[in-house]
């Protein structure tokens, strides 16, 4: 691990000044993806700038029926919090089918949106890596790729997403907010990652600087029937080889509308607008959620090793569906 | 045989209090007067030579002590095992070789400048994939713990061709690495008097002669200190590299230094075992019974070291057959040398081996159980020994009662229940009862207590407490009155923690010195203490009888499975093990040891398996997020009881050993219940999702 300094913020203009000023820095929340990562050596920074003790630990009402979710908010109170298991509870699924107990107790909201993608080769600094050097290659092509990409990757990465909670959030058309050293903005989560094209080395589209204090989750009354479906290589404890988020309002036998993001499936939280589109106006059955996931997955590009979890996403998909149909009955 | 009076209670460990307060000492917490820490840098090719290291930026950085690399190495003599070698060579036979070594002030600082050493190479083309097809499989000498490479009886080619019903298939079994969770740890001091180590390991006599040797000191001069060790797994019972670079570290630093193997390091650096390919020929009569058993291991070794696991001998004792083959062929690979892993040979071989049996009961149309016991052999079919005793039979019948059996759709899968399919699967289980010369002391003082001395060691099985019931038992007192002392080379010499013999090779010698114990006390004061104490020595040789007997242990365990109908997710609700190990001497950490073994047969069946990429040689999934080992969310409900067996040839406790059995057929049994629930047989471990995903 390199030598850094560290530094505690007071409040959100103070930590944004500080990092604004050290451009090898980090912000530094739970610390359960950062500090691996450093371990490794894979960062390297030179300031962390604490703020998890920022006072953004609420979860509050918004007018209209969101919520708000301070962005120190730790996964595991998010995650038991009785509004969020009420409206959300796909999302509060997701939180906890993610990592470990310890892990989120200390994990905050903000961090886990902001953990890095996972791939073997980027993690070990004695291989090349586009996202860890840009131009050095990708190994994980023709290595060790069974949980890489399907979906949304490029000849440079095929790196995946390891949130569950930004799965669910993500179908939930969730807000980013964000201070910044040019002020405040708001990103839709459908536009904070990025996929890796030539640039993997970028997750997000944060600046360097910008800090995330609180994610909005608008109103979506049928959310309360939702769901968050982890298929993974053990009962706990591991990464999704495919997840799905979904939220599915039905009338009369048909779909009215549909929430729908898969996990574990490419380089950022997948929203499966393609699956959106055919389920919306169809009839709630089988043939629309097979339909609807073939549509979905019609652009994977599976390479040597992961091509079960084409097959596996769809299985997921329909089942999800096909249970939520079953329980607007 | 002894009068057993706490043998076999369920004692709580004696060493509990210690380890939940943190007061019991691991290695690398051992502290040390000016203690420095050590980073090691490993090769990052499989195969070449060293063209060059430029350490000066590294020697610069503020606390770095000393830098170790192949050209100012302390030269060392370890001439039997080349890995041990450390540093003494630009050779690099396989990817994270140790290359160079720092001493810093601090851990960190030592982890940091040995990432920045920079090692230029010239690398060669490397030879890391096993094959059965390779054409440069060799014949080794002998096999692990010494058992014959393959052995032969009658005419299996003839018995085949004239058996009534026939099973050939091969079996596969990938990379597993041993991963305890303490790591690797030693802590190297010199003085005038020698060197002193506290390090983790399996026992300090197993390592002793290695480290003496390699520095040229007579083993008197050298101290190895583990009381409480946390795991092994087999990969601390032998030496290895980092500890002899600790001591040299030690030496040109002049100063103590610490080392801590990282998980990643532990990887390349203490073993592992090797995949297996296991091609398996059954052939059977009209009866159902045995007449051609074949089993052919290919598997690998390293090309600095050979390590022959020994796959296929539990073959050669398991079932009738009156024509018979085992074989083992190695491959030498740009790779690190494999080494013993929780129960070596028995546990790949038996998970092929029940399999194969599975497979040949279902083309005999005969039950599982029935067609094991239909072949039982009445003596060891191999050395025609008569058993010293051999439960397989009872713990059959005995399981398959308790599981409930006998409601096992006997139809071949797939069976569905809503969204899964459901199955029930059977295996036998097996491991040699053997033991190993060790010594003994036993000192009375005047008040009563008995000090109980061995260099015995406890990896987190029990050995604590188990020793001392036994001692208590031989000497006919409570264990109030012992005081046990293990894990120090100082104490008298015993064998490591390995191949389950720790606990009847240690209690035999302790109960040898407990009788002369007796016998002194008894003839020459009377029985009173004498107010000086009393002291007397132990010991116990190789088991004369294994010559007239054959000694093993045996089980069986069933499994209950269910498997998810749309994504091929296996989930494990239920698993019994009935085992016939003679006497348990400890009810409660021998059934934590049974149903700890059988955990990790599950873990072999589902999750384990290292990768390693052919393109660098290396481990891709080094750590404990992506080596997936079973969590507690995987082990439901899983037990374990024995049968009443005494065998009075074993061991003056009657006792088998219990640390490996566990987890040989465990894995077999959940395939097997897989098979019966989808129809789809998994040849090739660990059967993960996709290989269901149909």
């Amino acid at each position: 691990m390199n030598p850094f300094r560290y530094e505690r913020a007071n409040d959100a203009q103070g930590a944004v000044a500080t990092l604004a000023r050290e451009t090898n820095g980090a912000f530094l929340g739970g610390g359960t993806n950062l500090v691996d990562l450093m371990k490794l050596g894979v960062a390297t920074p030179e300031l962390l700038v604490d703020v998890a003790r920022l006072p953004y630990d609420d979860i509050e009402e918004l007018p209209g029926g969101g919520v708000r979710i301070g962005a120190a908010v730790k996964n595991s109170v998010l995650a038991a919090n009785p509004l969020i298991r009420k409206r959300y509870p796909l999302l509060s699924r997701a939180l906890l089918s993610g990592a470990s107990g310890q892990l989120r107790n200390l994990a905050t909201t903000g961090g886990n949106l902001l953990q890095r993608t996972r791939c073997l080769y980027f993690q070990d600094v004695t291989k090349p890596c586009n996202k860890r050097r840009p131009g050095s290659g990708c190994p994980a092509r023709e290595g060790y790729h069974r949980n890489l990409a399907i979906l949304g990757a490029s000849e440079h990465c095929i790196a995946t997403h390891p949130s569950d909670m930004a799965v669910a959030m993500i179908a939930l058309d969730a807000l980013v907010r964000v201070e910044g050293p040019s002020g405040e903005r708001t990103i839709p989560l459908t536009e904070f990652y990025r996929l890796p094209g030539d640039t993997p080395q970028r997750d997000t589209v944060l600046e360097h600087g910008e800090l995330i204090t609180a994610v909005d989750v608008p109103a979506l009354p049928f959310a309360t029937r939702s769901t968050y479906e982890k298929v993974r290589d053990r009962a706990s404890y591991a990464f999704a080889l495919v997840s799905v988020a979904a939220a599915l309002d039905v009338e009369g036998g048909t779909v009215r509308d549909v929430r729908l993001a898969l996990g574990g499936v490419a380089h950022r939280p997948w929203r499966a607008t393609r699956a959106e589109d055919v389920l919306r106006g169809a009839p709630a059955n089988a043939e629309t959620f097979a339909h609807a996931a073939d549509a979905e997955l019609a652009a994977a590009q599976p390479l040597r090793d992961n091509a079960f979890k084409v097959t596996l996403a769809k299985r997921v998909i329909a089942r999800a569906l096909t249970d939520l149909a079953e329980r607007a009955q | 045989m002894i009068a057993t009076r706490t043998i076999g209670a369920p004692l709580d460990r004696i060493d509990g209090p210690l380890k939940v307060t943190g007061a019991a000492k691991y290695a690398f917490e051992y502290p040390v007067r000016d203690g420095s820490y050590l980073g090691i840098t490993q090769s990052t090719i499989a195969k070449g030579r060293i063209a060059g290291i430029e350490t000066d930026a590294v020697r610069a950085m503020p606390g770095v002590v000393a830098v170790v690399t192949h050209e100012n190495a302390v030269r060392i003599d370890a001439p039997e095992d080349e890995a041990l070698r450390v540093l003494q060579t630009d050779r690099v036979a396989y990817y994270g070789q140790v290359v160079a070594a720092v001493v810093a002030e601090t851990l960190e600082i030592a982890h940091e400048a040995a990432a920045h050493i920079v090692v230029r190479y010239a690398q060669e083309p490397h030879d890391v994939v096993l094959s059965a097809d390779r054409t440069d499989l060799y014949k080794p000498e002998k096999v692990n713990a010494g058992f014959p490479t393959d052995t032969e009886e009658g005419d299996v080619e003839t018995a085949l061709r004239r058996a009534h019903v026939t099973h050939e298939a091969v079996y596969t079994t990938p990379y597993y690495h041993n991963n305890p969770m303490e790591m690797h740890a030693t802590v190297a001091t010199w003085s005038d008097d020698g060197l002193t180590l506290y390090d983790s390991n399996q026992g300090p006599h197993g390592i002793l002669s290695d480290v003496a040797k390699a520095f040229g000191l007579p083993e008197q001069r050298v101290r190895i200190i583990a009381p409480y060790v946390g795991g092994g797994f087999g990969s601390k019972a032998f030496t290895h590299p980092h500890v002899i670079l600790t001591a040299m570290a030690a030496k040109i630093a002049g100063r103590p230094v610490k080392c801590c193997l990282t998980r990643h390091q532990m990887f390349s650096l203490v073993g592992y075992r090797t995949p297996t390919i296991q091609r398996f020929r059954l052939g059977a009569d009209g009866d159902g019974k045995l007449i051609a058993v074949a089993h052919d291991v290919v598997e690998q070794t390293s090309t600095i070291e050979e390590y022959a696991e020994q796959t296929a001998t539990a073959t050669r004792i398991m079932y009738r057959g009156e024509n018979r083959h085992t074989t083992h062929r190695l491959a030498k690979l740009d790779v690190p040398t494999p080494t013993i892993f929780r129960a070596p040979g028995e546990t790949p071989g038996v998970y092929a081996l029940e399999c194969a049996m599975d497979e040949m009961a279902q083309r005999c149309l005969i039950d599982p159980v029935e067609f094991r016991i239909r072949n039982e052999p009445e003596v060891d079919p191999e050395s025609k020994r008569p058993w010293s005793s051999r439960g397989l039979v009872q713990c059959l019948r005995e399981g398959a009662r308790r599981f409930g059996w006998d409601g096992r759709d006997p139809a071949p899968g797939p069976h569905r229940r809503g969204r899964w399919y459901v199955g029930m699967g059977v295996a036998s289980s097996t491991y040699p009862t053997r033991r190993r010369p060790s010594q003994a002391q036993i000192r009375v003082e005047a008040d009563g207590r008995y000090r109980v001395l061995i260099d015995a060691s406890d990896i987190g099985t029990g050995t604590w407490t188990a020793l001392t019931q036994i001692a208590a038992d031989a000497l006919g007192v409570g264990t109030e009155r012992i005081e046990l002392r293990i894990g120090d080379s100082a104490l008298p010499k015993a064998p490591g923690a390995g191949g389950s013999m720790g606990i009847v090779s240690w209690g035999s010698a302790i109960c040898d010195a407990a009788e002369k114990m007796k016998a002194r006390l008894r003839d020459d004061y009377g029985g009173r203490i004498p107010p000086d104490g009393l002291s007397v020595d132990g010991s116990t040789g190789k088991n004369p009888l294994a010559e007239k007997y054959a000694m093993h242990a045996f089980g069986a365990q069933f499994a209950e499975v269910r498997v998810d109908a749309a994504t091929g997710e296996v989930r494990v609700p239920r698993l019994l093990g009935v085992f016939a190990v003679g006497k348990i001497v400890n009810a409660k950490t021998g059934r934590s040891q049974l149903i700890g073994g059988m955990t990790m047969g599950l873990s072999m069946a589902l999750h384990e398996e290292t990768a390693l990429d052919p393109h660098y040689g290396h481990f891709a999934n080094h750590d404990l997020a992506e080596y997936h080992v079973a969590v507690n969310a995987d082990a439901c409900d899983i037990d374990a009881i024995w049968i009443d067996e005494d065998d009075p040839y074993v061991n003056p406790m009657g006792a088998k050993g219990i640390g490996e059995i566990g987890m040989t057929g465990t894995a077999a049994a959940i395939a097997n219940a897989v098979h019966h629930a989808t129809g789809i047989r998994v040849r090739d471990l660990p059967i993960r999702l996709d290989k269901l995903l149909a």
